[in-house]
Parts: C-alpha cells; sequence; structure tokens
C-alpha cells in the first residue's frame, strides 16, 4: 500500500540538473582496485540508494564525491565543479555536501548545540547567534532540541545520529550523503533515524545513501544501485529492481538479505 | 507452665576485642600476619625515621636569630634559610629594586590563582594575560633600562626569581612550539614533515646538560667577534628547543589518539586544515595529553637547576652557594631540604592543577 503511494512521489522532485557526475572514476588502495569504470549521474533532487555486500565499494564511491578519499583515474564533477587535488575546490564542494557518517562522529567535546553551530560560524562566517537559532530550529526538525546543552556522550546512539544528520544541515547543503547511517544503531532506534531522513526526502533534498534498509529504499529512492566487486552491476528504479533484478549477483544479494 | 521466655532480653555488649581502639587494630593492623609484619616495620620506620625527622624540623629546631650562634636546639637551624632568603629568592638582584620582582611575583599569582578557582570570571582574558601579558611586562620590569626605572643585568638574576623564569618562559614557549612540531611530523607535505623530524629527534638525542654547555661554551666560539648574545637568552633557547621536542612527541601521541571519524568529519563539513585543527583535533588530542603535558612540565621544571653548571645561580645553586659561606657551618641539610620543598610545592602544585584540569574538561563517556 505504502509502496504504491510512495511511487509518484519518487518520480517529482527530480529537477534534472546534474548534481554529480562521476566519469569513468577508478580508485585503488595500493594493488587493490576498489572502484572501477564506475560511471554515475546523478540529477538534483534525485535520491539514491547504494546496497551490496560488504568490500564493494559502495562507501569509498561516496566517500569520493566529498574526498574523503582520493580517485586515481577519471573525472567527479560535483555542483558544476571538478575535483581535483586543488584544495580551493576541495572545501567549495565539502561547504555544499553534507555527509553522515556510520559512528556519527559528533565531537565529544562540544555540546549538541555548539556542535551544530561550529561549522556555520566557521565556514560560512554566520554571527553566531543566528547560527545557533539555526541550529536550533534543525534540532527541533529532528525532534531533540531539549539535549541542546547535553554533549554528546550522554545521548543514546539514534539520538546522536540524529544531531549528526543536524548537523550536516545546519551548512544547508545542496547534496547529503550518508554512509550506513543505520547500521550502528540498535534495532529500536533505526526507525527515528529512517523517519528523520524520509523527512528530508520530502524536501527534495539530493540524496545518496549507502544503506541496506531495504524498506527505506521502497519508500524514498529514485533508484537503486547495486554494486558488487567495485562495479556498479545494477542499477533501476526500486520496484523494478527488487522484483525483477536482472543480473545473478543482485539475486543472490536480495535472497540473502530478504531471506530473514 | 512455659519454659519458654517470649519476652526479648537486652543485646549484649559486643566483645571488647571487636570495638573501640582494639578492635579497629585487630582488623585494620593485625588482621593476618602479613599485616601484622607491615605494621611492625611501619612502626619502625616511625620510631627511627619520622619521629626524629619531625623532631630534627620543628621541635629541636632554631627558628629565630641572626647568625650561626642562634643555632643552639641541635636541630635543624632555619635561621639560615630566614638569614638568607633574600638571597635565595632575588639572587643578586640589587635591594633598592625588589620591588619589581615582588611586582612580578604578584602578578604571577594574581593570574594564575583564579585558573584553580571554578567558575571565576573571565579566566580566559585572565589565561590570555598569562601567557602572553604578564611576559612582556616582566621583561620590561626585570631588565629594566626604559621607563625610568635602572637597568638590572641578567647576571644578577638569580634564586627562586630565576628559577621561575626560566620554567615560565620554558613552558609558555615549550607548548605552542611543541604542537607545531607535532602537527609538523604528521603533516602530508615531505620537507616539512622531515624538517620537524630532523629538529625532533636532534633535541631528544642530546642531554640538556650537553645542550646548556653548547649554549653557553661553545656558541659563542662560532658567532663572528663582537656578536655576544646574553648568557641567560642562550640557556632559555636550549631549554626551549630542548623541552618543545618532548613536547611535540607528548602531543603526537595525543593526535594518534584521536579517531580518524573526528579528521573526517571536520573535513566533510569544509573547515579546512587549520580550523580542523584548531576547533576539533588539538582540543581534544591535548585533554588527552594533560598528565604526559604536566609530566613534562614539571620535568622541565627541575631540569632549570642544570643552568647552575653554566653559572647560572638558580634556587638549588643559590643554595650551594650559601652553605659553603663561611659564617655558616653545617647547613648543608637545612639549605637542601628548604631547595627540594621549594621545588615540591610547585611541582605539586602543577599536578594538582592538571587533575582540576581533566575533571573540568570531561564530558561524557564515562560516567
Amino acid at each position: 500500500m505504502s509502496e504504491i503511494q510512495a511511487q509518484p512521489q519518487n518520480g517529482t522532485a527530480v529537477n534534472g540538473s546534474p548534481a554529480i557526475e562521476m566519469i569513468d572514476v577508478h580508485k585503488w588502495y595500493g594493488e587493490f582496485h576498489v572502484l572501477k569504470d564506475i560511471n554515475l549521474n546523478v540529477s538534483s533532487g534525485e535520491r539514491i540508494v547504494i546496497c551490496g555486500p560488504s568490500g564493494s565499494g559502495k562507501s569509498t564511491l561516496i566517500r569520493c564525491i566529498n574526498r574523503l578519499e582520493e580517485h586515481q583515474r577519471g573525472q567527479i564533477i560535483v555542483d558544476g565543479v571538478e575535483l581535483t587535488s586543488d584544495l580551493k575546490h576541495i572545501e567549495q564542494i565539502r561547504r555544499e555536501v553534507g555527509m553522515c557518517f556510520q559512528h556519527f562522529n559528533l565531537f565529544p567535546h562540544l555540546t549538541i548545540l555548539e556542535n551544530l553551530a561550529l561549522a556555520p560560524i566557521w565556514v560560512r562566517k554566520v554571527p553566531r547567534a543566528e547560527a545557533e537559532d539555526t541550529a536550533m530550529q534543525y534540532l527541533e526538525r529532528v525532534k531533540i532540541p531539549e539535549q541542546a546543552a547535553k554533549y554528546p556522550g550522554q545521548l543514546s546512539g539514534g539520538q546522536q545520529q540524529r544531531v549528526a544528520i543536524a548537523r550536516s544541515l545546519c551548512m544547508n547543503p545542496k547534496i547529503m550523503l550518508f554512509d550506513e547511517p543505520t547500521s550502528a544503531l540498535d534495532p529500536e532506534m533505526i526507525k527515528e533515524v529512517l523517519d528523520v531522513m524520509i523527512e528530508l526526502a520530502d524536501t527534495g533534498m539530493t540524496m545518496l545513501c549507502v544503506t541496506h534498509e531495504m524498506g527505506f529504499a521502497k519508500t524514498v529512492a529514485n533508484r537503486v544501485i547495486f554494486m558488487d566487486g567495485g562495479e556498479i552491476i545494477e542499477e533501476n528504479e526500486p520496484n523494478e529492481f527488487f522484483d525483477n533484478p536482472q543480473h545473478d549477483r543482485t539475486k543472490l544479494f536480495l535472497s540473502q538479505i530478504l531471506a530473514h | 507452665m512455659s519454659i519458654i521466655n517470649h519476652s526479648t532480653s537486652p543485646d549484649l555488649p559486643p566483645p571488647v576485642t571487636e570495638v573501640g581502639v582494639i578492635g579497629w587494630m585487630r582488623h585494620n593492623l593485625f588482621s593476618s600476619p602479613l599485616n601484622f609484619a607491615l605494621t611492625l616495620v611501619g612502626a619502625y620506620l616511625i620510631f627511627t625515621f619520622f619521629i626524629p625527622a619531625f623532631d630534627w624540623a620543628i621541635w629541636s629546631a632554631n627558628f629565630t636569630g641572626k647568625d650561626q650562634s642562634a643555632c643552639t636546639g641541635g636541630g635543624a637551624c632555619w635561621v639560615f634559610i630566614a638569614d638568607r632568603l633574600n638571597f635565595f629568592v632575588y639572587g643578586f638582584f640589587p635591594d633598592a629594586e625588589y620591588w619589581r620582582v615582588n611586582i612580578v611575583f604578584i602578578l604571577l599569582a594574581a593570574l594564575l590563582i583564579p585558573q584553580f578557582i571554578e567558575a571565576f570570571p573571565y579566566k580566559m582574558w585572565l589565561g590570555w594575560a598569562l601567557l602572553v601579558g604578564l611576559p612582556i611586562v616582566s621583561y620590561f620590569l626585570l631588565i629594566g633600562g626604559s621607563f625610568g626605572i635602572v637597568h638590572v643585568e641578567t647576571e644578577k638574576w638569580g634564586g627562586i626569581m630565576l628559577t621561575l623564569v626560566l620554567s615560565f618562559v620554558g613552558i609558555v614557549a615549550a607548548l605552542p612550539i611543541g604542537i607545531v612540531l607535532a602537527l609538523g611530523r604528521r603533516s602530508n607535505m615531505p620537507v616539512i614533515r622531515g624538517i620537524c623530524i630532523g629538529f625532533i629527534e636532534l633535541w631528544r638525542g642530546v642531554p640538556l646538560i650537553s645542550v646548556l654547555f653548547m649554549a653557553s661554551v661553545m656558541l659563542p666560539l662560532f658567532l663572528p667577534e663582537g656578536l655576544n648574545f646574553n648568557k641567560l637568552l642562550r640557556a632559555l633557547i636550549g631549554i626551549v628547543m630542548f623541552q618543545s621536542a618532548y613536547m611535540a612527541e607528548v602531543i603526537r601521541g595525543g593526535l594518534q589518539a584521536i579517531p580518524k571519524g573526528q579528521y573526517e568529519a571536520a573535513d566533510a563539513l569544509g573547515l579546512g586544515y587549520w580550523k580542523s585543527m584548531g576547533l576539533i583535533i588539538l582540543p581534544q588530542a591535548l585533554k588527552l595529553v594533560i598528565p604526559g603535558i604536566v609530566n613534562t612540565f614539571i620535568a622541565l621544571f627541575k631540569d632549570t637547576t642544570l643552568v647552575l653548571i653554566i653559572g647560572l645561580l638558580d634556587i638549588l645553586a643559590s643554595v650551594q652557594a650559601s652553605i659553603i659561606d663561611p659564617a655558616w657551618s653545617d647547613v648543608a641539610t637545612e639549605g637542601y631540604v628548604f631547595a627540594a620543598f621549594v621545588f615540591w610545592i610547585f611541582c605539586f602544585g602543577m599536578s594538582r592543577y592538571s587533575q582540576a584540569l581533566e575533571r573540568k574538561l570531561h564530558t561524557g563517556h564515562k560516567r
């Protein structure tokens, strides 16, 4: 039922202008070829879920987009700027691309409010009072304004991940990257984080999400990408991807994660 | 006709061996053969060492008087310390100019004490005044020669004042240089990394005594005729270079302990290298290595005594110079005990401050 409702909504927000272009991207860790000939175009407003077995290169792929990992061959163009070793370009892109990590990576020596306001104050040069107002608005959006004065170590995993999402949003990014945002969480906390992500998707944010939450993929994704051995094996819109996988490896992977 | 008495009889008092002094001793001093032996050893030490030491230092000691003749009690002759106190504190600084040193001492105390007090207002500004303002003010006050006050050559500095100058400058300069060296050693740029590794390994590889000898004896040989650095300045540079190399390694340990995720999160927010170091990484890394940093500070404080080999009269050297004074005999113990006590006060203060700082900066994780 929800899938049917989600279907038209999945297609609406995309407006077609390119947000991310990856052309013939290769990456090696020493001898190990992690990314092989990746070609991926993401339009503005598109929501993409990347899945695949562990070690398939999916995290590396999205970490290349904000240059946490360096690619060795090919081109990556984010928001019209090409990623090269030029630090100016890298920082320009990082300002526009938010990222959430598997282990949240909040700054433990700062309060929640300081975590949120830090980058706007120091990178965007927003006045402190204004940055803290914005931070409080985002904390309300992720439904934990009462935790503003606490330190990350005093929050649950789910709350920390919601703070991490809010922290990225405070920079007003054009693109959000999620690197397995729910896989370090206890089961009862996964939903609260996914709810925040679904709400974010409804605002028309461009999202790339590495996750194994297939329900989430069906609800919000425009496209699901399956990776294995450093290659994009298959990509399709979610219903077709889950109901009618083309490739054997995709079928095997889906049977494994959907079996239990 | 019941033979059972239903009313409760009153509690008997506990046996005399379980309560009071005897009970306490049974439980705490003689509860096992090992404890019995340790108690005997402890009692032996108290009778043979602590009581005589106390007797020497307080009971039979003489505190008032003018010279050796006042020391008749058979214990410590603290008259000697009182008599030479000005020399121990100020060295050869001219009597008429003591007020300048006193102002510096008062400023130091006034700026330092608030740092120990929780919730003191403007603590951060006072901290900056301590680290930046005080050295500048002290420089003009102690050297003189400007603002209408007399110039005092650094050769005349000595005692506690010189020890404090050496260690304060050493601490204030070694920490930032150490931070820069530690960051440099982890840099991606091979030239910067190479320079930092070279610097650190060079200074860590030589004893401080040889650094001071180099600075005072050999350096002037290499410098052109007429160019003569002040001896105190040369010693200071030597101490700062030497200690900053150690500091760098302590801080590098802290930097390595910060999870990779913190660096990545800072990068992903677009903070750039200096902001991510200054706002995210260093505050956490420095907090982690507070014990190591303070350890280095304490070592530095005590190492300043080595300047006596190049002829600077720090507290220990001024004590040594005084005990060979013919006007006093047999006062070596008093002199060294006094010097040790001065060092202990400062080092213990630093250690307590670091513990308070660690508690204050602690935010969460452990509960």
